[in-house]
Formats: structure tokens, C-alpha cells, sequence
């Protein structure tokens, strides 16, 4: 059942990764554990060299002035690479191997990206500069505006949202306003049961009063049930496309147009643009705005959460609210930031703004650079071996995993199976942990809602063949495993930095932050944080 | 293509497992009239890494960066020295290219950061918890109000004239679409900040008062006074911080009675950008702790009784509560809360105050010597590291002038308040512990020839 490990131990041998004993450090070779900053550090170390301020604070300031130093522990700069490090190499990453989150895209993050978004000419400059000491910047935010709107065959598109989930509220509120220019009060949006839980927490962020539509037996939208549900009432839909079972919506077209016939909008979450991306552009499906999340298709790094960057393309429709600012060339050629100082030169329907400044730059430089080395013809490529890096995992475990929607056809950019069929009390959670002890990120499981212990697996094109067959042997061996009811799985894992954590106690009696003196080593007891 | 690791054998044995003919018929479910039949035309085709950098290389060099010229600005985004190491961790593969912390027990280096940073936004801030980040201070702001009225079950906030008016206008605009009431004082050019006035708008159905910290002119608004006075009626303070180097000198808001406490965390570890990505901050009182937007990060132990950390209370999310979650917020600031973390710790409690100290220093030095300029005076009676200097003239005309002289002179108020009658005289300058002697003599002498009408 095992394969042979990339250093030729083979289990015959002998030896067992799991000898072990107590060593006296707590830490084991290459394992190291890691105290917090805070027990190490001291208020009074420092790992910068500042100068002395040479005068006294201004007589104005005396009455506000804080009788003490803020209670933080500091670090010399080797003490402080070290903690970093040592707490990095607790950490999973997509630089270590297959990192297979459905939905959430790990691809490879070129660092081509990440030296250009550090070129002083980008990282230090000031968003509020007179614009004519930053037309570099703003010609990074026009060509990458360019490319968005010519790949998905979109009329405009508004830059500013931060994440995806913002640019799906920027999106919403496109059509609310355009709605209230036609003097309409439309309340509702209809959103299938298989949406991602954001487009109901936004709908209803929105104002707006969300709608259930369900899904078919083959995993789309019901289109009859969608469109019995829309009327004078309904302002719009919000349907994912590929959607979160992996699989194209092909009725969009359809929706589109009734939904259009009814007063209605579409937004499309492009969450999975990626699988689509220069085989398909949504403006041709009829798609009035969609979000981008620059940090999927388009690599930026995911960071540990975050930054995103989510801008989203508008139809003529909607292409008049889009939110402040916005950058345009003038006809001597230099490009301008519309803000409220200038919004009246033909923008008086912008619907407001939503961030400070003008959105994810940083994000921005390196989804440009990313763009311009992949091109028209390796953007297409970046879709079409996503699709076939999906389609060939989940052809290469459909006989052991269940996969509900497989007999429908080819999925897109994700393998979706079920944990049906597994033996009595093992389920998904088992497959996934398993997944941490043979050295690979778990899927995204339990989502979509619709299928009983979802397993989705999203492999990107960034996977080599060889990374993916040793992934499929894992998961395979996994799936018999829980079949034969292997008892191990339900501990596992066993091998990573920490075993299955609490969440029950940390829920219940939350410790959300170090309450110790500064710098003073020592872990609270069990008993002090709620364990028994 | 030097991302893509399929060879076209891999695809042809691929396709076989598959039992497709080609990699088009796993798109059989598009429709064939939307199919592009191939590479979108009038678009380049793929570059090398040297053309590429030879492309954005030139972009860059179009812009003035803020290290080659005289730099003053600030208005919500300051230019402080951003340590070697804090770019190198920030880069370490484990922490850039790993997703949010689902799976605990292979993400704990990132927890633990989460939690330490946690722990450093709250002991800086001085309110009892604070989340793991926010988009960035203008989105923590908005959230801060909706939090307010979830707690307070009232829905009327009151915004200082002092605010940015970035945040201002992100609250405005939100508030259209949720018909929460706000009250929006005038931002006026006076030596103090409009601590009375607020105070005045507060009424029973107030939820919150919202209050820069230093305000947006730079000034220093009196939070005990208004917290007193905002308390007395049951309506809480947020005070919004998008300066936090400020915290090293002047007394955090948290001990001054502030319920909520919002800010930018830019200032330490991300650098200017051009605006974003930033950090939201997000501290508050810990009895708030279930109305809380964002992520939270909790200690907890594993099943051998060690110590670990896990994302928690996710009960607030909207994962799991859809359209009823706390906000509709998916992505936190993950990598910049990072770079604040690393950057604080180098620094520690009494470096941040150093660096404070330095920050203000330069800033006297700045003020006392603009203020030598003819025609030209200081409003503040009190101030950080910016203040807002009155100009003879339209400001805005002004700062495009001095950066026709390749001096970058601050923000004027015409452009934060476009619609603000009164201000347009009145322009915002930042000094930092990067400013140099030779930056404010530079900024000084300009400043003169400008407004003596010299042609630069």
C-alpha cells in the first residue's frame, strides 16, 4: 500500500517515523517548538537603532502625553529572524507541495511578482501625490483595467474593492443604485443553495432580502425554479460560474435573458474565473458585473489570509455607478484619478466609495506581471490544464471516492467526491487529516453544502503530473483505509506540529490574547486557559 | 511557458485516463457559440521574465517615489523606515504562499502570529482584545459603526469634522445602502478639534461618536471628555487611529474611555504602496467580543495538551451564518498584519516610544522652520508628526508647483475636502523619523520661491 519515499526507505526496512522519546528540549531535530514573541521578548530590547530625539516634546502635547511606554516586548533583529523562521516552518504552504483547497485556487505565486511590486517606483509611493508625479502607477491601473475588461468581454470595471467579498458588495451595490436611478425598489436577490456563504452575508450586507434557488439533480442552477421566482420583486441574481460543484453553468445564457426580460441583474461570483479564464469571457453570457479575486486566477499570494484584492467588471448597465475613484486619459494623455473632486465631469452617478485611497496596488503590480508573462495564449493554457489536472484526479479516484456529479460529464477546475460509502463513523474529517500525515494540504471539505461530506478538490495548473500522481496515490490510499475502518484515521494527524486542536474550549472560553507580564517566560497552566 | 509544468506527453497520457480526445471536450458544457476559439485577439502573447521586468521597470520609473524626493505627505498613509528583516520574513514561502489557517495543526506558525499580533493591536491600542485584521482602517471604520448599532441597538453615529474624509465618505456611502443615520459635522480649519461640537451632537438615540486620533488636521481631540459625555447617554466612542506610531507618545485611546478602537496599521511594516494593500485594526472591549466583525484567533490545546492556537467564534462568520454573519467579510489582511507584527516586535514598548519621539521631533523642527516662511503659519495648537499649515494661497495650486521642483509638500485640503468651502488654504505636512535636516531646508526654500511667484 505505501509507496516508496522519495528517499527509497521502503516499510520492509524497518524504523518507524513514530520512535520516539522525550527529549529534553521538547524540540526534535529539524521539529523545533516555539514560544510566543511576548514571553520572549522584553520591553526594553530593541532590534532598531534610533536616534535620540534631541529635544523635548512641544509644550502642546504635555497634556496627552502617556505616562508610560506601551506594555510590548521587543526583539534584537537576530532574536526576532529567528522566531519568524522557527514559527514559518510550522506552517503548510503552496512552496511545499500540493495545496488542493477547493474554490480557494493555491496556485504557484511567481516571485517575478513579488520583485516588481517591491520597485520603489510602485512600493514607495504615496497614494495622495500630485498625479503627475505618479503616472507610472496609474498606467499599471489602466493596463491592468485593459486586460480585465477584454477577458471577460466587459464594458468597465471598478478597481477598488479589497477582497472578493468587498468587490461582491461593489458589484451589489452597482445594481442597487442603478436600480434606484430607474426609481425601482426591488428588494430581493435570488442565490443558489450551493454559493459560497459570502453572496447571502453580502446580499444581505446590501439591503437585500436573499432567496433561496435549488439545485439539480446533475449540480446546476434549476432553471425553472429560478425563473418561477423572479417578478417586480427581484433585483437581481448571483449565480458562481463554474460553479462551487465544479461544474459550468449552461443555462447562463438562458438566466441572463430572463433574467434581464424580468428588470433584473446578474452578478456572477468569479471566484472560479481561473477555469475559464481566455476559453470564455462572461460579458458574452450576459453577465452585468463580476468580481475578479486577483489573488486566484491571477496569483497574488494568499499570505496567511489575506491581502485579496477583488475588482470587479461592470456592463454598460451598471458601468455608470461604479464607486470612486476610478483612473481615465485625457486627451493630452496623461491619466487621471476621478475623485469627488472631479466626479462631476460626466460620473455624477458613481455610487460613492468604498475604501480609502484607491485599492490593492501592491496586488495590482503583481497580477499585472503575471498577466503580461502568461499573455493571451498562456492565460488560455492557464485555464485549460487547471480543467485537465481536475478531470484527471477525478477520473483517477472516482472508483473509490464517490463523485455525485461525475456521470454529467467532465467537471471544470475541481474534483468534487462524497465521503458516501466510507465504513460505519469515518467521514470526510478523517480523509482530510490522513491527508496532513502523508504531507499534503486536505481539500476544501464540507462545501459545497449540497453534497454529503464534500470533498473538493481544486489541483491548479501549477501541479505537475508527477506531484499529482503522488497526491492520488495518497488520497487512494486513504479512501481504503477508512473503507477497511482503519481506527488510526480518526487520531490523525499524527506527524504534523500538533495534533487535532480543541476548538470546543477555545469557542467557549476564549483566550484571544496573551495576558502575561512582558517578556515574563511561562506558558498558563491548563487549568488558566480552560483545560481539564 | 515557465509556470506551467504539463509536458505535452503528460497531457496526451492525461487525456487518455480521462477518456477525452482533446482538452477542448472537457469544455463540452460551454456552449459552443461563447468558446473562443483561441488567444483573444489583440492581446500580446507570453513574455519572458527579463521582458516583463523590462516593461513594469519602465512603469516605475515614470513615478516619484517618495525616498528620491523631499517627502511631507501623510493624511492617513505615512512613510516610516521599514526594517531589512521585516521583508525578508514576510517573503519566507511558508508565510506568503499559505492560505488562511483552516487546517490548525499544519498552520500554527501562522496562529501564533495571529495571536501575538492580536495581543500587540490590544496592549497598543489599550482595549481589552482585538481581531486578527481588516481590509484596512476606512473598511474597520465603517464595521466599527455597524457594531456599534448592533450593540447599542441604536442607529445614529456622529462623525467628527477630524475624520479622514476618505472614511468618511466609505461610511456615508454605506450607510445609503443599510439606512443607518449619520451625522456628518464640517470639518473646519480651528487651532483645536471639534471636541465641543461633537459632544453637542450627541442625543439618546446615538450609538456611537466616531473620532480620529490624532484627527485628520492633526489635531488632538480630548477622548476622555468626549467618552464621558458619549457614556452619560449610553452611546460608545470609537476612536479611529491612522497613525498608530502616534501610540509610542501620547496615551492610547483604550485607557481614555474609548469602547472601540479602529485604525490603519499601515505605519508599521507595510510601507506606502500607493494606497493599499493596508491593514484594518480592530480593538475593542472584550464583553463586545460576539459582536465582533473579522476573524479572531484563539489559544487552545491539542489532544496531547499542547499549547495551540485556532481560528474561533467563527460562529459570527459568514460560513456558517450566511446572510445572518456579523459582516460579509471573507479575507482578512493576513501578510500585512504579518509585517506590523515583525515590525513591532523589533521595536518593542520602548523603541515604539523612541520612534515616536523622533517622529514628533522632526515635526517641531519641520513646523518651527515653515513657519519662518513668509505668509505662512501653523494652526495647531498640539500635534504628532503632521499639522496642517496655512498657505496664502489655494494649497492645491501650491503642491503641484512644489512638485514641479521635484518637492513632494504634503496633501492639500482642497483635494481631501473638495467641497469644503473655507479650507482651500490649508495643506497637511507629515515628518517622519525619515525626514532629514536636508528634506525641511529643501521643503522651506521652495515653499518661499513658490509663494514669492518665482518661476520654477
Amino acid at each position: 500500500m505505501n509507496a516508496p519515499n522519495a528517499s527509497g526507505w521502503r516499510p520492509s526496512m524497518g524504523g518507524s517515523a513514530e520512535a520516539k522519546f522525550a527529549t529534553s528540549s521538547g524540540d526534535y531535530a529539524l521539529m523545533l517548538e516555539e514560544a510566543l514573541s511576548l514571553e520572549l521578548g522584553a520591553p526594553d530590547k530593541c532590534g532598531v537603532d534610533i536616534d535620540e530625539p534631541g529635544r523635548a516634546p512641544a509644550a502642546g502635547l504635555g497634556k496627552f502625553l502617556r505616562k508610560s511606554a506601551p506594555a510590548l516586548p521587543g526583539l534584537t533583529e537576530p532574536e526576532t529572524v529567528r522566531h519568524y523562521t522557527r514559527l514559518s516552518r510550522q506552517n503548510y504552504a503552496i512552496d511545499l507541495g500540493p495545496f488542493p483547497l477547493g474554490s480557494c485556487t493555491m496556485k504557484h505565486n511567481p516571485r517575478l511578482n513579488e520583485k516588481m511590486a517591491r520597485l520603489p517606483g510602485f512600493a514607495d509611493v504615496h497614494p495622495m501625490q500630485p498625479q503627475t508625479t505618479v503616472q507610472g502607477a496609474l498606467e499599471v491601473i489602466e493596463q491592468l483595467a485593459d486586460w480585465l475588461i477584454t477577458l471577460t468581454g466587459m464594458t468597465s470595471v471598478a478597481m477598488s474593492p479589497k477582497a472578493g467579498a468587498h468587490g461582491e458588495l461593489c458589484g451589489l451595490l452597482c445594481i442597487r443604485a442603478a436600480l434606484d436611478a430607474r426609481g425601482e425598489t426591488r428588494d430581493v436577490v435570488l442565490v443558489p443553495e450551493s454559493a459560497h456563504g459570502t453572496n447571502p452575508a453580502t446580499a444581505a450586507f446590501a439591503g437585500f432580502k436573499v432567496e433561496s434557488i435549488p439545485a439539480t439533480p446533475a449540480g446546476r442552477v434549476d432553471v425553472a425554479a429560478l425563473k418561477a421566482k423572479l417578478g417586480p420583486n427581484v433585483a437581481g441574481v448571483m449565480i458562481t460560474n463554474p460553479n462551487t460543484c465544479g461544474l459550468f453553468e449552461p443555462d447562463m445564457r438562458e438566466i441572463a435573458d430572463a433574467v434581464h426580460a424580468a428588470g433584473g441583474y446578474v452578478y456572477c461570483d468569479g471566484a472560479n474565473f481561473n477555469a475559464i479564464v481566455g476559453k470564455v469571457r462572461p460579458g458574452d453570457l450576459g453577465v452585468d458585473a463580476m468580481h475578479i479575486n486577483l489573488h486566484k486566477t491571477f496569483s497574488t499570494p494568499h499570505g496567511g489570509g489575506g491581502p485579496g484584492a477583488g475588482p470587479v467588471v461592470l456592463s454598460e448597465a451598471l458601468a455608470p455607478f461604479a464607486p470612486l475613484p476610478f483612473v481615465t486619459r485625457g486627451t493630452d494623455g496623461s491619466i487621471h484619478l476621478v475623485e469627488e473632486e472631479n466626479m462631476g465631469e460626466g460620473h455624477a452617478q458613481a455610487f460613492g466609495r468604498m475604501v480609502a485611497f484607491h485599492g490593492q496596488m501592491g496586488m495590482f503590480t503583481r497580477a499585472l506581471t503575471y498577466i503580461l508573462s502568461h499573455g493571451a495564449d498562456g492565460l488560455r493554457t492557464v485555464a485549460e490544464d487547471a480543467v485537465l489536472n481536475a478531470n484527471y484526479v477525478l477520473r483517477s479516484c472516482e472508483d473509490l471516492l464517490p463523485a455525485p456529479f461525475a456521470d454529467s460529464g467532465p467537471c471544470m477546475h475541481e474534483a468534487l467526491f462524497s465521503d458516501a460509502g466510507l465504513a460505519d463513523g469515518f467521514s470526510t474529517l478523517d480523509i482530510a487529516k490522513g491527508l496532513i500525515d502523508e504531507g499534503f494540504h486536505p481539500m476544501t471539505v464540507y462545501f459545497p453544502l449540497v453534497v454529503k461530506g464534500a470533498m473538493l478538490v481544486e489541483p491548479t495548473e501549477t501541479e505537475s503530473k508527477a506531484g499529482l500522481d503522488r497526491f492520488i496515490a495518497s488520497l487512494r490510499s486513504l479512501a481504503e483505509r477508512a473503507k477497511a475502518g482503519d481506527e488510526s484515521l480518526h487520531s490523525a494527524p499524527h506527524f504534523a506540529p500538533r495534533r487535532r486542536l480543541d476548538e470546543t474550549l477555545a469557542a467557549r472560553k476564549p483566550v484571544l490574547v496573551w495576558k502575561g507580564e512582558p517578556g515574563v517566560p511561562g506558558t498558563p497552566s491548563l487549568s488558566e486557559i480552560g483545560g481539564s | 511557458m515557465r509556470y506551467l509544468p504539463l509536458t505535452p506527453a503528460d497531457r496526451a497520457s492525461m487525456l487518455e485516463t480521462i477518456g477525452a480526445a482533446s482538452v477542448d471536450d472537457l469544455f463540452v458544457d460551454v456552449p459552443a457559440e461563447a468558446r473562443l476559439a483561441g488567444p483573444i485577439e489583440g492581446l500580446p502573447a507570453h513574455a519572458s521574465e527579463m521582458a516583463v521586468e523590462r516593461h513594469m521597470s519602465a512603469l516605475a520609473a515614470k513615478n516619484l517615489s517618495a525616498g528620491s524626493a523631499p517627502f511631507f505627505l501623510g493624511a492617513g498613509a505615512y512613510r516610516h523606515h521599514v526594517p531589512a528583516s521585516v521583508d525578508h520574513l514576510i517573503q519566507r514561502g511558508e508565510f506568503l504562499t499559505a492560505y488562511t489557517p483552516y487546517q490548525p495543526e499544519i498552520a500554527q506558525g501562522t496562529l501564533q502570529v495571529l495571536f501575538e499580533f492580536q495581543t500587540q493591536v490590544a496592549r497598543l491600542f489599550g482595549t481589552d482584545i482585538a481581531n486578527a485584521s481588516m481590509y484596512d482602517g476606512s473598511t474597520a471604520c465603517w464595521e466599527a459603526i455597524l457594531m456599534a448599532a448592533r450593540v447599542t441597538r441604536k442607529g445614529r453615529a456622529v462623525l467628527s469634522g477630524g475624520l479622514h474624509p476618505h472614511y468618511g465618505e466609505v461610511v456615508r456611502t454605506m450607510a445609503k445602502f443599510t439606512k443607518d443615520d449619520i451625522v456628518s459635522l464640517a470639518p473646519e480649519l480651528t487651532a483645536d478639534p471639534d471636541d465641543a461640537a461633537v459632544i453637542a451632537a450627541i442625543d439618546d438615540k446615538t450609538s456611537c461618536v466616531v473620532v480620529q486620533y490624532p484627527d485628520v488636521m492633526g489635531r488632538i481631540p480630548d477622548l476622555a471628555a468626549i467618552s464621558e459625555a458619549a457614556h452619560a447617554t449610553g452611546a460608545l466612542v470609537i476612536a479611529v487611529v491612522t497613525e498608530p506610531v502616534a501610540l509610542g507618545l501620547i496615551e492610547a485611546p483604550g485607557a481614555l474611555g474609548a469602547d472601540i478602537v479602529v485604525g490603519e496599521g499601515q505605519s508599521l511594516g507595510v510601507g506606502l504602496q500607493f494606497g493599499g494593500p493596508y491593514l484594518g485594526l480592530f480593538g475593542c472591549r472584550e464583553k463586545f467580543v460576539r459582536q465582533m466583525p473579522g476573524r479572531l484567533c484563539g489559544q487552545t490545546v491539542d489532544a496531547e495538551g499542547k499549547r495551540g492556537f485556532v481560528l474561533t467564534l467563527s460562529t459570527r462568520e459568514q460560513h456558517i451564518r450566511r446572510e445572518k454573519a456579523t459582516s460579509n467579510i471573507c479575507t482578512n489582511s493576513g501578510l500585512c498584519a504579518l509585517a506590523f507584527s515583525i515590525h513591532l516586535t523589533l521595536l518593542g514598548g520602548e523603541g515604539l516610544a523612541r520612534l515616536a519621539a523622533v517622529n514628533h521631533a522632526r515635526a517641531q523642527q519641520t513646523f518651527e522652520r515653515l513657519g519662518q516662511v513668509p505668509g505662512v503659519s501653523i494652526l495647531n495648537n498640539a500635534y504628532f508628526n503632521e499639522a496642517t499649515v496655512i498657505l496664502p494661497r489655494d494649497a492645491r495650486e501650491v503642491v503641484r508647483e512644489l512638485a514641479d521642483r521635484q518637492v513632494l509638500g504634503g496633501v492639500s485640503l482642497g483635494r481631501l475636502f473638495p467641497v469644503a468651502d473655507g479650507l482651500h488654504n490649508g495643506l497637511l505636512v507629515a515628518a517622519t523619523e525619515t525626514t532629514t535636516d536636508e528634506d525641511i531646508e529643501a521643503f522651506a526654500t521652495a515653499l518661499e520661491a513658490v509663494l514669492a511667484g518665482a518661476s520654477a
